[in-house]
């Protein structure tokens, strides 16, 4: 349209821009807002609307409105999975994101030998697909012949138990942390050595140790890069599903089919054919998710403004 | 065939290949709704027989059909039937071992599009098809006459409430006991005829040797306590009209069977691990478990997955509950159904008949895949009972399990819903197992989960 009418004021006054210029924009935007229509507010949408009704095995579809959603506010399957995934974020990120952040730390200071090796070493997990990973802690977890197990009973020790009922959040948190140390340890790294060199020279001019600087210059510098590896943490922590469900395999009288709440999400629509409450219980643990996150912003925002 | 498991064997690169090796797995479909009605403006009353000209002039026309299927290297038998019928061709297509295929061929069918002419169906998934409407009634095809030609039992189970034949048997699972002879020597022990004397054995194999099971029951695996509360007898699940249903799961041969096992778990003198693990697989091949309660497709399987045990492994008919009146059930095994939006109903049909009854691609199955077969004829033939293989010191294992095969119960149903049931079975029974606690007290727990979630899905549940 833009193109057919003829020259406004506003051309007029500026000359020198081409008339095309301005079609261009949405030309260049629309790629991306078709897939986010397609690929993300579609799905949604029809999420949302499958969650409005209740399909029977007998007697078909019909609409029940919030009916789901009430149901699933009281469904204690669903708040105790959602409670475990909580439990499990407060616990695994903050010591996965300490260990990141000291390793980005010691391989940014330069003292490290052998520190390309290194850094590929801790990424190296991460390249590992979940799938995998899970397969393997879960045979080096195994209580008969497990090597964990088989070291202890060779020195006299009781077998660790590490698939039984108190030691499972652990034994998943060891792994999510395993995978994902290397992936932010990457991201803090990268933003580390963004940080201009004359800073590290001022400061220790005016006499800072390697401490004070990473105290003082280097954490603060790592502040944008932390949060997001939070953000990224808290939304992977809240969707825990590839681990419990593989380990599930090896300790199923452990690992329910809500034992997480992606988990109960799924078992609602693969097993049980509850299609419309699975998108209910999806749709819930969205909100939690963004709530979530938002808290997280909201902290790390409020001690910044002071 | 498959042998495995109402949940999808979780496996190990070893088990994955063994898997694929020899044959199929089991497992039990889970699924995206289907429901609602779906296409079926259906009226499942006997449809007319489609004519003898029809069905020639259908196998000469020009057709490509889709067939998913995870049976290995089954072109050798598609080759027979495309030789047969030339103008026919069939594309194979690998869409997952049991519970994966089953969610794929719902979500196929719930989309409208996608779905294969022929799939690939173990016994117990059946139901759970028919209840949407998703399979063809094969009678108009002739499929009825091939009844003769199947094991009794598996005939029930292809069969539907007003004689409708959803799918052709392709292979069984009838169970029975394999058990390390060495292990039974060296203590002293006998091949157990009652359940009676296997627990007494139990007792006293465990005191022997505290590092050995006489056997393992693994938490994990509704489909071989199914396969047990066959052979004791008991009707789990009763279907009448499409919307009723009987669950009793909690009745006295279950309470029988809960607190025989539980008790034996409790006491600790069997072992309760996971199947289809590495644990597992490694306690088999250390001598962990004295035995494996297993199904016709078990002693093919274990002779690829323990082979550090060869020679020391025989197989025997499960212990019985009465010995006068010896019974068994069936774990595994699986058909070849007709999804109902084919539009080559004629073609499709004939494929699976032509498939899992031609005598030559019957013998295939049983010669290249080791399936165990589901047809009389190759039961009693002679080349396939008289195989004796070294793993088993050359003893007749095929003529064994062909034993027990006759003996099988023919009224066994499946419910509509068996993966909600298979999830239900885990977190109670299976877990009350693991946990050593009360068995019985669980089985009343699963009777409750499933009647709860039958009654949610309109069904009208009796008798609980």
């Amino acid at each position: 349209m833009a193109v057919t009418t003829p020259s406004t004021a506003e051309d007029r006054s500026r000359p020198g821009r081409p008339r095309r210029h301005r079609s261009a924009g949405p030309l260049f935007v629309a790629p991306f807002l078709v897939l986010f229509l397609l690929l993300f507010l579609a799905p949604l949408g029809y999420a949302a609307y499958l969650s409005l009704f209740q399909t029977r095995l007998i007697g078909g579809t019909v609409f029940v409105g919030l009916d789901n959603y009430a149901q699933a506010l009281g469904d204690s399957q669903f708040l105790h999975g959602v409670g475990r995934v909580a439990l499990f974020f407060v616990v695994q990120v903050p010591v996965m994101l300490l260990l990141a952040l000291l390793f980005a730390l010691a391989l940014d200071s330069g003292l490290l030998r052998l520190s390309r090796v290194i850094r590929l070493g801790i990424f190296v997990p991460y390249a590992v697909p979940s799938v995998v990973a899970a397969l393997m802690w879960g045979y080096l977890y195994g209580p008969d012949f497990g090597p964990f197990a088989q070291l202890s009973r060779n020195l006299d020790l009781p077998a660790p138990h590490f698939l039984s009922e108190g030691w499972m959040l652990g034994s998943l948190a060891n792994i999510v942390t395993w995978e994902f140390v290397g992936y932010n340890m990457i991201i803090l790294y990268a933003a580390l050595r963004t940080v201009p060199h004359e800073l590290y020279e001022a400061a220790a001019m005016d006499g800072a140790g390697a401490w004070r600087i990473a105290w003082s210059i280097k954490l603060p510098a790592l502040r944008p890069a932390l949060l997001l590896t939070l953000l990224f943490s808290v939304i992977g922590s809240f969707q825990l599903f590839n681990e419990p469900n593989l380990l599930m395999k090896i300790a199923p009288d452990v690992i329910s089919s809500s034992y997480t709440a992606n988990l109960y999400a799924y078992s609602l629509a693969f097993t049980g054919q509850q299609v419309n409450y699975a998108a209910t219980v999806s749709f819930l643990l969205g909100l939690v998710i963004v709530i979530a996150s938002y808290g997280v912003l909201l902290t790390a925002n409020r001690r910044r403004t002071p | 065939m498959p042998r495995n498991a109402f949940t999808a064997a979780s496996s190990s690169p070893m088990s994955r290949r063994l898997f694929l090796t020899t044959t199929g797995a089991l497992s039990l479909g889970a699924a995206l709704t289907a429901c609602g009605g779906g296409d079926s403006s259906g009226s499942s009353g006997s449809a007319a027989p489609v004519s003898k000209a029809d069905i020639d002039k259908a196998m000469k026309t020009p057709t490509e059909l889709t067939f998913w299927t995870w049976v290995p290297n089954i072109a050798k038998e598609i080759a027979l039937f495309e030789k047969k019928y030339p103008a026919v061709k069939v594309k194979v297509v690998n869409a997952g071992q049991g519970t994966p295929q089953y969610t794929k061929l719902r979500t196929a069918l719930k989309a409208g599009s996608g779905a294969p002419d022929m799939v690939q169906m173990e016994y117990q998934a059946i139901p759970t098809f028919t209840i949407t409407d998703s399979l063809l009634d094969l009678r108009p095809y002739g499929a009825a006459e091939l009844k003769d030609r199947f094991v009794d039992w598996t005939w029930g189970q292809v069969s539907g409430a007003k004689g409708e034949v959803w799918a052709i048997p392709q292979d069984t699972g009838p169970m029975g006991l394999l058990y390390r002879e060495d292990i039974f020597d060296k203590h002293g022990i006998d091949v157990p005829g009652t359940w009676d004397e296997f627990a007494e054995a139990a007792r006293k194999l465990h005191k022997a040797d505290p590092d050995v099971y006489l056997t393992n029951l693994a938490a994990n695996q509704p489909a071989a306590w199914h396969g047990l509360l066959w052979q004791a007898g008991a009707k789990p699940y009763a279907t009448s009209g499409k919307s009723d249903i009987t669950i009793s799961v909690d009745d006295a041969v279950s309470r029988k069977l809960g607190a025989y096992w539980g008790g034996l778990a409790k006491e600790g003198v069997i072992s309760v691990d996971p199947d289809f693990t590495d644990g597992w697989y490694a306690g088999l091949n250390k001598g962990k478990y004295a035995t494996w309660i297993t199904a016709a497709w078990g002693p093919a399987f274990l002779s690829g997955s323990a082979k550090a045990t060869a020679g020391k492994w025989r197989a025997a008919p499960l212990p019985q509950w009465d010995a006068a009146k010896p019974n068994a059930g069936n774990w595994g095994g699986s058909t070849t159904a007709v999804i109902r939006s084919t539009k080559n109903p004629v073609a499709a049909a004939v494929f699976a008949q032509f498939l899992n009854s031609d005598p030559a691609t019957a013998k295939m199955f049983a010669t290249e895949q080791f399936f165990f077969p589901a047809t009389k004829a190759l039961l009693t033939d002679q080349e396939f009972v008289s195989d004796a293989p070294s793993f088993y010191g050359g003893q007749k294992v095929n003529q064994v399990f062909a034993d027990i095969s006759a003996t099988v119960d023919p009224s066994f149903q499946w419910p509509p819903f068996l993966d909600q049931a298979a999830t239900d079975w885990t977190e109670t029974v299976g877990k009350s197992l693991a946990d050593k606690s009360d068995t019985v007290a669980a089985l009343g727990t699963w009777q409750s989960r499933m009647t709860t979630y039958a009654k949610n899905q309109g069904f009208t549940v009796k008798g609980s």
